[in-house]
């Protein structure tokens, strides 16, 4: 069984691609092994760690759980995409200053979570920002440095405006 | 890891069904995936033609009519049944079981329809749609029919679509006055597939109070997500109290037929039915009391 080679246009982190994916390929697999952006964490493939969690037209989705095709023309963010440049991202910024990076493997993943958050709830309740991360798997058990610094990336963002 | 397949994305309900009667058996539609990527990665499903209908935007809506009830576009995201505020009003149930429903990456991407259409009894859409008396209609390229959500379910990862059919929509009618509806469902950890769930829906009488009405639907405890038509009989006409809660969780234990895994044993589960059973009802007894 052949499978052709699927047209796929889309952007990553603003950026323009066009690709021949097969279109059994993951979404990850492209970001990882196509475009090199190895930022976004395989955890376990199976849709259970949210490692690979990036942003698809805003929204946190698990990228080891979409077909590439799926993604075709519209737009994905990741980790590498947060920072401006050199300037970390509050979110970034707080959880480096806040101790929450333990060995870090989840750290992609849980940033790409907590963006999503904000971008939809600036001002969210622990309780949603616990919902949030609810999906992103720490074996370091760092969850509640996590929930603190994106409650102080919240405050920031706000403080900002 | 995932088997090679030919790939479609059609734009329209139209092609999607062509595609359909023109690949017949080899066809399997794929929408948010979130369940059949899963099986396909273990390689316990390989089609040969993958029609990939998430872009049909179609059937993707949430309408309220208060005469003609809710209707959900089969390619609805969970979080967006989550998040409306239609839904959230009239049909709160439905907007709390999507709370629970795996995590919020699943919700973004994963579909009603899809589902619905994988067809596994510890799926938490099914039950609450049972209880809630709900139609779905399914279109091929011959028309369309339209049926009872409990007769979807056929067997463990079986629906009732023919070959060349797809589900559109999801049709919930108005719920009638003095009735109140409820889901929970067993987790070890928020957001697990539930090891049993009860979605419950009482309609009483004004004024004494009888049970006129109600529907018990049960997950994860048979083959199927199951009407516990046997339990209902036990509360309709009667005036609900503990005691005949306790009775009727009782019978619920012995309609199930429920598996035994790795998740609990089929002897665990039938107690987990009974008290879920309790518990649910009780939540929508007080709610039907105070609607």
């Amino acid at each position: 069984m052949k499978s052709e080679m699927f047209d796929l246009k889309f952007t990553v982190n603003g950026k323009p691609y066009e690709l021949k994916v097969k279109p059994n390929t993951l979404l990850v697999d492209i970001l990882r092994k196509d475009l090199k952006l190895t930022g976004t964490k395989i955890g376990c493939l199976t849709s259970a760690c949210g490692a690979c969690t990036v942003n698809i037209d805003g929204k946190a989705v698990r990228s080891c759980s979409v077909l590439a095709p799926q993604v075709n023309n519209r737009e994905v963010t990741t980790i590498e995409g947060v920072a401006d440049g050199d300037k970390l991202h509050p979110i970034q910024e707080a959880m480096v200053e806040h101790g929450a990076i333990e060995c870090g493997f989840c750290t992609p993943g849980m940033v790409m979570s907590a963006k999503a958050l904000l971008a939809e709830n600036p001002n969210p309740t622990r309780e949603e920002v616990r919902e949030a991360i609810q999906g992103n798997l720490c074996a370091d058990e760092g969850y509640v440095k996590y929930i603190e610094a994106i409650e102080i990336a919240a405050e920031k963002m706000q403080g900002g405006q | 890891m995932i088997a090679d397949f030919e790939y479609f994305a059609p734009k329209t309900v139209k092609e999607a069904l062509s595609l359909l009667s023109r690949y017949r058996e080899g066809a399997k539609i794929i929408a948010g995936g979130q369940s059949m990527l899963v099986i396909m990665k273990q390689g316990l499903f390989a089609p040969e033609y993958l029609i990939d209908i998430k872009g049909i935007s179609a059937l993707d809506y949430i309408k309220y009519d208060k005469g003609k009830g809710l209707r959900i576009g089969a390619l609805t995201i969970h979080r967006a049944i989550e998040k409306s505020p239609v839904i959230q009003k009239h049909f709160g149930v439905l907007s709390e079981m999507e709370r629970n429903l795996a995590t919020i990456q699943t919700r973004n991407w994963g579909t009603i329809g899809g589902n619905l259409c994988h067809g596994d009894p510890a799926g938490d859409p099914a039950p609450v749609l049972i209880a809630l008396n709900s139609k779905l209609k399914l279109a091929s390229s011959v028309g369309e029919r339209i049926i009872d959500m409990e007769e979807f379910s056929k067997d463990y990862l079986e629906v009732d679509l023919q070959t060349g059919e797809m589900l559109t929509e999801i049709q919930v009618p108005i719920l009638p006055a003095h009735t109140g509806t409820a889901y929970e469902k067993l987790m070890v950890m928020k957001g697990d597939m539930g090891i049993v769930g009860a979605a419950v829906s009482i309609t009483l009488r004004p004024g004494d109070g009888v049970c006129e009405n109600a529907r018990i639907a049960l997950g994860s405890a048979a083959s199927v997500p199951l009407r516990a038509q046997k339990t209902e009989k036990q509360l309709i006409g009667k005036v609900i109290n503990d005691t005949l809660l306790a009775e009727a969780s009782e019978v619920a234990s012995t309609e199930a037929d429920p598996p035994s895994d790795v998740h609990g044993s089929t002897e665990y589960r039938r107690e987990m039915v009974k008290v879920f059973v309790k518990r649910v009802a009780r939540l929508a007894l007080e709610r039907a009391k105070a609607a």
